[in-house]
């Protein structure tokens, strides 16, 4: 293997010509030296690789977080800067404010919508996935496919799709005899049509993940509920489901963790920030972008970036609670 | 980022599929024969999932007038070239500017996070240390920040360096990710051997250079594939770019949404710009694929 290059027993390294001996303490004064530097070596090399990490994210993800909530505490101006000090006053409005309720409610409302099929159809696929067949390597790189476009491309794409005119989904409902739908004018069709995208990029990537769970499974467990009569649907859902459940949990959170910020998507279907003409697709994210940069007011802005925050932590923590009762159990 | 692999921890590693012929050891592996319906339900599936791309390319190909013809048009057409200089020429969309700033911008995120990230993830999995189970959760509990809300503060920030308009201003918060980190210490936990890198100290390496012959070598397809993430995430990147970059000085996401919020819609526009920002992955995509594929499900069993 080329892995042994340098390391290799008995095959010292041409640049340093004198290998430090493992016994003996050295003798030498240069030995002595070289020794000093080998302990600081494997002393603070360990911390040295770990640093630029934690420096780098100090710096531009964690202070940033410290400096929203400083700035959700000032009336803080796009134009005129920092205006003094005004406590909680920010939250508070938040709290009364229709706007934020209204994309709160747009924001969980359009994960349920996204989250339940995006699951059951990743589930199917990675159930199909995981059998003999032909073309089985063709069939995995079309379901991953959407998972390697640019996003935005497809908002654009999806976007002209669920016209209400000219959209190519209304002109198929047609077909049934159904009446062109307005899909950005409502609130639950403007959500559909969001979890649509989401979940035509998401579906296959989270099938994979599931598959390479689902192959991970004893095959004897099969076995013996074959052997005990137990049908194949039976199978699947005493025995795979089961055992797939942390795998689940853990993409659920994951895509919690990315829905909650949900941007590009919508702001792409409706062509600004702020959501249709009542807000009915506007998010939490959309809403601090409109009220930070379009508005240009920074207090209020942190102050919801900060509440989404809040929120994102609380559906982690949450759902690894669940994760843990579940492990347990 | 919200790209993730991982998946519960008490999920073993996939033992390797057994020899394709023979009907007891098929038996054995538990899996069922394709069903037509399996076949049927694939394909449906396949259609669904290219089928955007294939309507976005049919439009790029055409005119504006296809949007309303009926039945639509299911060949390309002739206009790719027409509308490709078109969209070259959008004073607003600044489409070529937009094509290299996201290029350089995610080509040098991606090599930073694997850098950075494979470092950190081999001290965290392979070298003793005081602290070093704090710091692995310190990592963990970095993938809750979402580094995307912080535009506020970091918009000032770059006001205060003087970088706002500048690609360098979207590339630096990307630097690191703590996802990376988590995938190169799981990895790295199984990959890198550790008689190695003591026979290695043996011979007098120091730590550094363990890394660039020991450990390099032995990560280097997890490697491969936290960069194929980390290139698309970074190229996805959206509300960060719009927050600090100008129409001027976009990234691809920024020179679309700039078509996007056009007066009047041009379709034809649009999907030309939305073909050529899809395109540099799609090629990635042919030549990585199948590495990301096992990339993917593999980090669903080890994470």
């Amino acid at each position: 293997m080329k892995v042994l290059r340098r390391g290799d027993q008995g095959d010292p390294a041409p640049a340093e010509p004198d290998p430090r001996p493992a016994g003996p303490p050295p003798a030498t004064p240069a030995d002595r030296r070289r020794h000093r530097r080998s302990r600081a070596d494997i002393r603070y090399s360990p911390y040295a690789f770990v640093a630029p990490f934690f420096v780098l994210f100090g710096v531009f993800g964690l202070f940033p977080m410290v400096y929203t909530a400083y700035i959700s505490m000032h009336d803080w101006e796009l134009i005129g800067g920092n205006l003094g000090y005004v406590g909680f006053a920010n939250y508070a409005f938040l709290f009364t404010d229709p706007k934020f309720y209204n994309a709160l409610l747009n924001t969980v409302g359009i994960f349920m919508l996204a989250v339940v099929p995006q699951l059951v159809l990743a589930l199917a696929v990675a159930d199909f996935l995981n059998r003999r067949m032909r073309f089985g390597g063709l069939f995995r790189v079309l379901v991953i496919l959407p998972y390697v476009t640019s996003v935005a491309a497809i908002a654009i794409v999806f976007g002209q799709l669920f016209g209400s005119e000219y959209g190519l989904i209304n002109y198929v409902l047609s077909w049934g005899g159904l009446d062109p739908v307005g899909w950005r004018e409502g609130r639950l069709t403007s959500w559909a049509a969001i979890s649509v995208m989401i979940d035509w990029r998401w579906v296959g990537y989270n099938a994979l993940i599931y598959l390479a769970a689902m192959q991970a499974v004893p095959k004897d467990m099969y076995e013996a509920a074959a052997i005990d009569g137990a049908s194949r649907l039976r199978q699947f859902w005493q025995i795979t489901i089961p055992l797939l459940r942390p795998t689940v949990i853990f993409t659920v959170i994951m895509s919690t963790i990315g829905q909650m910020q949900l941007f590009t998507e919508p702001v792409l279907f409706g062509g600004n920030y702020q959501g249709g003409s009542q807000g009915q697709y506007q998010t939490i994210a959309m809403l601090m972008f409109d009220e930070g940069f379009r508005y240009g007011d920074y207090g209020y802005g942190a102050a919801v970036a900060w509440v989404l925050f809040v929120i994102i932590v609380l559906f982690s923590l949450l759902n690894i609670l669940i994760t843990s009762r579940i492990k347990s159990a | 980022m919200v790209t993730a692999i991982g998946a519960g921890p008490e999920v073993p590693a996939a033992p390797p599929r057994g020899p394709r012929n023979g009907s007891r050891v098929r038996r054995a592996a538990g899996l069922r024969d394709a069903s037509p319906l399996t076949y049927g339900a694939l394909i449906v599936a396949g259609v669904l999932s290219v089928f955007p791309l294939y309507w976005m390319f049919i439009v790029a190909t055409r005119g504006n007038e296809v949007v309303a013809m009926r039945p639509p048009p299911v060949l390309p057409g002739s206009g790719f070239g027409e509308n490709t200089a078109r969209l070259f020429d959008n004073q607003a969309a600044n489409f070529t500017t937009g094509l290299i700033n996201s290029a350089i911008a995610s080509t040098i995120v991606a090599f930073s996070v694997v850098f950075f990230c494979s470092l950190a993830g081999f001290a965290l999995a392979k070298l003793p240390f005081r602290g070093r189970n704090a710091i692995t959760i310190g990592v963990i509990g970095t993938m809750m920040v979402p580094v995307q809300m912080g535009v506020i503060p970091l918009l000032i920030m770059m006001e205060s360096f003087g970088w706002r308009g500048d690609i360098k201003a979207v590339i630096v918060p990307f630097l690191v990710s703590g996802f990376g980190v988590f995938m190169m210490r799981q990895y790295a936990q199984s990959a890198v051997p550790t008689e190695l890198i003591e026979a290695a100290r043996v011979d007098g390496c120091s730590t550094f250079r363990i890394y660039l012959s020991v450990v390099l070598p032995a990560l280097r397809p997890a490697m491969v594939v936290l960069g194929l993430l980390t290139f698309m995430t970074m190229w996805n990147e959206f509300i960060w770019p719009l927050a600090v970059l100008n129409p001027d000085n976009p990234t691809v996401q920024f020179s679309i949404n700039q078509l996007n919020q056009a007066y009047s819609r041009d379709y034809a526009l649009m999907f030309t710009g939305a073909t050529f920002s899809t395109l540099p992955l799609l090629i990635v995509f042919v030549f990585f694929g199948r590495r990301l594929i096992g990339g993917i499900m593999e980090g669903a069993v080890k994470a």
